[in-house]
């Protein structure tokens, strides 16, 4: 099943040119002391909004810091942040959707009922909501997000426990004495987690927007931390004088949310056999 | 069709008091003593007397189970508390209600904006699937959804404020303030939709009905518009409802670009100064509006959809 997933996704392009990008932004992140070619908190006042040159690339920022550095160095700030977020919303989420739908009851019903409240709001507004309340910065900003984002993944999981757990080679292993826990990660776990990775790579690239987005209004990361919204932000103010300030973060984050992108729909689609059923019979 | 509008409603109220709860909670999520924080933050020094007045004012000293009820007493008697400091002691009811129909306006022509470019687009790449146009939509529909709704909105301010000068930088008063903040929210917004209507569209194609209709010699266009764009808009209406917590989502930036003055703005002012009261009112404002708007659709959708009725019910 995985080696037919990945040759879906060598044979689909757009998906491996998202996974092209990720594998470089991720060089990028890694390696940025040794690529970029100033420091990105590094203050030259004295060539404030210069444009793009020899010397830096992309021009100066409002401070006459490096925009170029700046952008690369922003890579390790955005990317293992929503990778993180994405990671822990991914498991609270896969964790609490596969214990509600194999418990069933009472505590299926609260469950459910806390995921309904949850979803009735638009993400972003909550998360706004919850930054209120802890106070702004990039650790916040991550919390809210968290939050707000898990219970999307407990409802598609504990609805595929649900139809999995009364299938015979559960019973099956139950009748041979298997404990509840052992049936869950062993046999039902591994059957439900597919439907909801494709998702993941989308939440991450959702992740990335809404991080960005909510450093654009000064609530995640603070100055002088490089992050590709607090950047564009910065850059509003000089938009007349010096608009490489606010266009090449955007790029930024328009071509990191795109590869992850890419790669999601790519993934949903080598998962979803019945998608690739249907391309086939419209391609005919 | 009664019983199930009755049904919807009754499931609503779990869910009411779920969203109040969580409003509510927001005031003691704050770390640290709320009335110190609260008091810091509007300037005024915390002595032991200024807590307790307070304390006292924003009925934080009682037992929690007891604070929410009353919250919930005053709550119901359309009593969000008054503002801490954005428009200081105004009512916040009265500040959103002044401050809402704005963002509804952006929404609405948003909305319009953006079924405009989406539905024929959709139409035109579905029917001449894998041509260049085809092609061209699918990938402006990716850059769409991958660009941030801020960025957009800044360089649409570059382009046509600041280079030719069309439409003004920001602000609120005319049409020609309206153009460029709807314009950034409907190509957002059109970008989902428009991949949503080729991908029904396509579907609807292989229908048989649609084979029918072929096979009895009606025009090409005929069989396009009106057998098959029926059927391939029900998915579309159906998220209607989703696309609008996207709507309300994206109004909070854009009107904070475009200095719009509507409850997406005055929700990022109020939280940038932790106007509590102001913000939950915001909060519970908007996703109040969020569930009806989806009731709304549901409905409309049962009423259109006789299936759906029998199904959920």
């Amino acid at each position: 099943m995985i080696a037919d997933v990945f040759r879906e996704l060598r044979n689909n392009k757009l998906a491996l040119f998202g996974v092209i990008i990720i594998f470089l932004l991720i060089f990028i992140a890694i390696f940025a002391p040794f690529i970029a070619p100033h420091d990105p908190v590094d203050q030259e006042l004295k060539k404030r909004l210069s444009s793009p040159s020899s010397e830096y690339p992309l021009g100066t920022d409002h401070l006459g810091r490096c925009i170029l550095s700046r952008l690369i160095y922003g890579a390790r700030i955005s990317l293992p942040i929503a990778m993180a977020v994405i990671g822990i919303t991914f498991a609270i989420g896969v964790t609490i959707g596969a214990i509600s739908g194999y418990l069933g009851g009472v505590t299926d019903e609260i469950i459910m009922r806390i995921v309904d409240v949850l979803l009735t709001f638009p993400g972003l507004i909550l998360a706004l909501a919850i930054i209120a309340a802890l106070g702004p910065g990039i650790f916040n900003a991550g919390i809210a997000l968290v939050v707000v984002g898990w219970a999307g993944y407990t409802r598609i999981v504990r609805g595929s426990v649900l139809s999995v757990k009364e299938k015979e080679f559960v019973e099956g292993v139950r009748a041979l004495g298997a404990s509840d826990f052992y049936i869950l990660v062993r046999h039902i776990l591994p059957n439900v987690i597919a439907p909801v990775i494709p998702l993941a790579m989308l939440g991450i690239g959702y992740v990335i927007l809404a991080v960005a987005g909510l450093s654009f209004l000064g609530l995640g990361a603070q100055p002088p931390m490089p992050e590709w919204g607090a950047m564009l932000n910065d850059g509003r103010a000089f938009m007349r004088s010096a608009p490489h300030l606010m266009i090449f973060p955007g790029l930024a984050i328009m071509v990191t949310v795109l590869a992850f992108n890419l790669l999601g729909d790519g993934l949903r689609d080598a998962l979803d056999p019945r998608a690739r059923m249907r391309e086939k019979v419209i391609e005919r | 069709m009664l019983k199930y509008i009755a049904k919807r409603l009754v499931l609503l109220v779990p869910i009411l008091l779920g969203i109040s709860l969580l409003t509510f909670s927001l005031m003691h999520l704050i770390p640290g003593d709320p009335a110190e924080i609260l008091l810091r933050q509007q300037g005024i020094i915390p002595t032991q007397e200024a807590i307790e007045k307070f304390r006292e004012q924003m009925d934080l000293n009682d037992p929690l189970p007891i604070q929410y009820f009353n919250w919930m007493y005053c709550l119901l008697h359309g009593d969000l508390g008054s503002s801490l400091s954005v428009s200081y002691g105004k009512p916040v009811l009265t500040e959103i209600m002044f401050r809402f129909p704005r963002t509804l306006e952006l929404a609405a022509v948003s909305l319009l904006i953006s079924l405009l470019i989406s539905i024929p687009l959709g139409i035109l790449a579905a029917v001449k699937q894998n041509s260049a146009i085809d092609r061209l939509t699918l990938v402006g529909a990716s850059l769409g959804i991958a660009m941030p709704v801020f960025w957009l909105g800044l360089l649409l301010i570059l382009l046509f404020s600041v280079h030719l000068g069309w439409f003004p930088v920001c602000g609120y008063g005319s049409v020609k303030h309206i153009i460029l903040p709807s314009i950034t929210l409907g190509i957002g917004m059109a970008a989902l939709t428009t991949r949503l209507m080729r991908a029904s569209m396509l579907e609807v194609l292989e229908e048989d009905y649609i084979i029918t209709a072929r096979g009895k010699g009606l025009r090409e266009r005929i069989v396009i518009l009106k057998h098959a764009l029926r059927n391939a808009l029900i998915p579309v209406v159906t998220v209607a409802g989703l696309q609008f917590g996207w709507l309300l989502e994206g109004a909070v930036f854009v009107e904070v670009i475009f200095t719009w003055p509507g409850v997406g703005k005055l929700l990022v002012d109020s939280i940038s100064v932790r106007d509590i009261p102001m913000v939950q009112g915001c909060v519970l404002f908007v996703a109040c509006v969020f569930v009806l708007v989806n009731l709304a659709v549901d409905i409309s959708y049962g009423v259109l959809d006789p299936r759906v009725r029998y199904e959920r019910s």
